[in-house]
């Protein structure tokens, strides 16, 4: 009784120390993965030649809305804003509802020829054509300096496929049986039955198929030759970082020789990384518990 | 009579079948042509690679140049810093930047309170949300002379002068490996945690009975329950030991460290797209697909005959 009561004290010791260890690891880690953020967004709020001096760290030392109002009074970054937000918002709709109405016969067993398509997507996965015979494609199907290059390239995704037909088969079939009889066809149970059940999964391939829009720089890189109005914000914080990566190698960016010009795209490049990134960070907590569950249909399941 | 009629039934069958479910059909033919437009055409156009092929004429027309591209490369002065570059950086995530996410899962699975556990779950995935162009951004900022981790490291005395980070080829594979990490730690570990989730709790509960303490658990518990997991991720990572991040290094590297930051793919792009070199280009994206297939392929067997799994 007396050594049972001791070991299980000592156990608790070793827990409780650990236990500690694991928590102050935690903290440290959370602290790692938002002070970044943080930190953005604490410069951009300040005056733009006070920010260069550096130093600003926890709170803006010359609170400014300048930054902002230097970004929103450029017409290219405001232009840059609406294409993102355009081929964000078309390009995730296009994307979830093709993939989801693609997977959903191929989540039927009995589907003639499922077996070829299955292999046939599963290739994909594993082997692709690369960048140049893509360019190249999109040259002869004239989708290079058109919106829609954003768009019709990114409306299948046959990994999503594979997350939509484990989630469609959780689908009791009692439920499109009953339909039939009432008289529904394949079309109608898809669009009443299958998708408003779908909502979990729905959301977690938008928001995968958004982000990957929201945060996509290289399309407006690679296939925007001579568009630049077509050009999304990330491909214009791309060319900014780019050219900062650049000056600061050549020596150009010391404390001595800061021109006016260089604090004001720093700033701005500032401003417009917390205007890109700020959408994601409000959407994403709400959808955690969706994607979660999304990945584990996904990926546990072979 | 009576088998042939059987015959004819099953024949009218197959194609009654196939009319009983047109509408399915029909749903799937939209993905299976944008499947042979979008991925199987440019798989064909990899054939440029065999071909002195120009941007002005159709791929048909260029004359047939053999394997000339491949030689070029393996003779192109950058070769060996290509693949150098391409197999360290890559090798580095696979033994750092692999384990980790397992062991950070097992730690956030070792949380008390949920409310702490999900709060820290929730801002671990943040970074993997950021697209590298932002990261990048912050990460130009911050390893620059002037900047914060030149503060920090020269405040605690841990550097004596600041360094600029990435204006130095050394520390590029270091600024890499770490930066994937941070970006992507608690995203990968999502599928660990999901695999520990489920494991079922009367094994832990008998293992307690039987005197284990916290790292035998782990260790006898629940790292063999996630093997299965951690193994299809092996393969895949393996697989793609060839792909050391593409948007990551183009946006981290510049003209001072390019001599360890130029990788396969970075050189695809500038030899291809900055000097139009198509052909040559291909060949060398070609060169990077054919060994990561037999990487997957190896890779899968090997795990095949030590763990008893594999992805086909």
């Amino acid at each position: 009784m007396k050594t049972v009561k001791s070991t299980h004290i000592k156990r608790s010791r070793g827990t409780f120390i650990f236990d500690t260890l694991n928590t102050i690891f935690m903290i440290i880690l959370c602290f790692l993965c938002i002070y970044p953020i943080w930190y953005v967004v604490v410069n951009s709020f300040n005056d733009a030649k006070d920010a260069m001096m550096g130093g600003i760290y926890w709170w803006p030392r010359k609170f400014s809305l300048e930054n902002y109002l230097t970004v929103f009074a450029d017409s290219s970054v405001l232009q840059a804003f609406k294409i993102t937000v355009g081929k964000t918002l078309l390009g995730t709709a296009i994307n979830v509802f093709f993939t989801a109405m693609v997977a959903y016969p191929l989540s039927k067993s009995n589907l003639i020829g499922r077996k070829y398509y299955m292999a046939m997507g599963t290739i994909t996965m594993f082997f692709a054509g690369g960048m140049i015979p893509t360019f190249i494609l999109f040259k002869q199907l004239n989708l290079l300096n058109n919106f829609l290059v954003y768009i019709i390239p990114a409306a299948f995704n046959f990994f999503n496929l594979l997350i939509f037909i484990n989630f469609f088969r959780e689908i009791p079939a009692s439920l499109e049986e009953s339909a039939k009889i009432d008289g529904a066809g394949d079309w109608k149970i898809f669009m009443r039955i299958i998708l408003p059940l779908s909502k979990p999964v729905l959301a977690t391939i938008a928001l995968f198929a958004g982000v990957g829009q929201w945060n996509d720089y290289w399309g407006g890189l690679m296939y925007m030759t001579n568009r630049v109005d077509l050009e999304p914000i990330q491909t214009y914080l791309y060319r900014m970082v780019a050219q900062v990566q650049s000056s600061q190698v050549a020596g150009s960016i010391s404390a001595s020789n800061i021109t006016a010009s260089d604090t004001t795209s720093t700033s701005i490049k500032l401003a417009a990384m917390v205007i890109t990134t700020l959408p994601i960070c409000c959407v994403y907590p709400f959808l955690q518990k969706y994607f979660v569950k999304g990945m584990m249909v996904g990926a546990v399941k072979e | 009579m009576s088998v042939k009629r059987g015959a004819g039934v099953k024949q009218k069958g197959n194609l009654g079948r196939w009319w009983n479910q047109r509408y399915l059909q029909f749903m799937v033919l939209p993905g299976l042509i944008w499947m042979l437009v979008f991925n199987y055409i440019p798989m064909g156009g990899i054939i440029i690679a065999f071909k002195k092929f120009k941007i002005t004429k159709s791929i048909a027309e260029a004359p047939w140049v053999g394997l000339q591209y491949f030689k070029e490369f393996f003779q192109d002065s950058n070769f060996s810093d290509v693949m150098i570059n391409t197999m360290g950086i890559s090798l580095l995530k696979l033994f750092i930047g692999f384990p980790l996410p397992i062991i950070f899962a097992l730690l956030i699975n070792e949380i008390r309170g949920i409310k702490f556990k999900k709060v820290t779950q929730t801002i671990s995935y943040l970074p993997h949300f950021l697209s590298w162009v932002v990261l990048g951004g912050i990460l130009t900022t911050w390893l620059s002379k002037e900047g914060v981790i030149n503060d920090f490291l020269v405040t605690f005395h841990l550097l004596k002068e600041p360094v600029s980070f990435l204006g130095n080829p050394k520390y590029f594979w270091g600024v890499a490996l770490i930066s994937d990490i941070w970006k992507e730690l608690g995203w990968s570990a999502i599928l660990y945690l999901a695999a520990i989730t489920s494991v079922d709790q009367q094994i832990y509960e008998a293992a307690t009975v039987d005197g284990a303490g916290k790292l035998q658990k782990i260790f006898y518990v629940t790292l063999p329950s996630i093997t299965g997991t951690i193994a299809i991720m092996l393969i895949l990572q393996i697989s793609g030991l060839l792909n050391s991040n593409f948007d990551q290094i183009l946006i981290l590297k510049n003209q001072v460290n390019i001599s360890r930051s130029q990788v396969i793919d970075t050189y695809v792009y500038q030899v291809g797209m900055s000097l139009g070199k198509y052909s040559y280009a291909t060949a060398v994206g070609l060169f990077k697909s054919v060994i990561a297939l037999f990487l997957l392929l190896f890779a899968n067997k090997t795990c095949k005959k030590l763990l008893g799994r594999s992805l086909y």
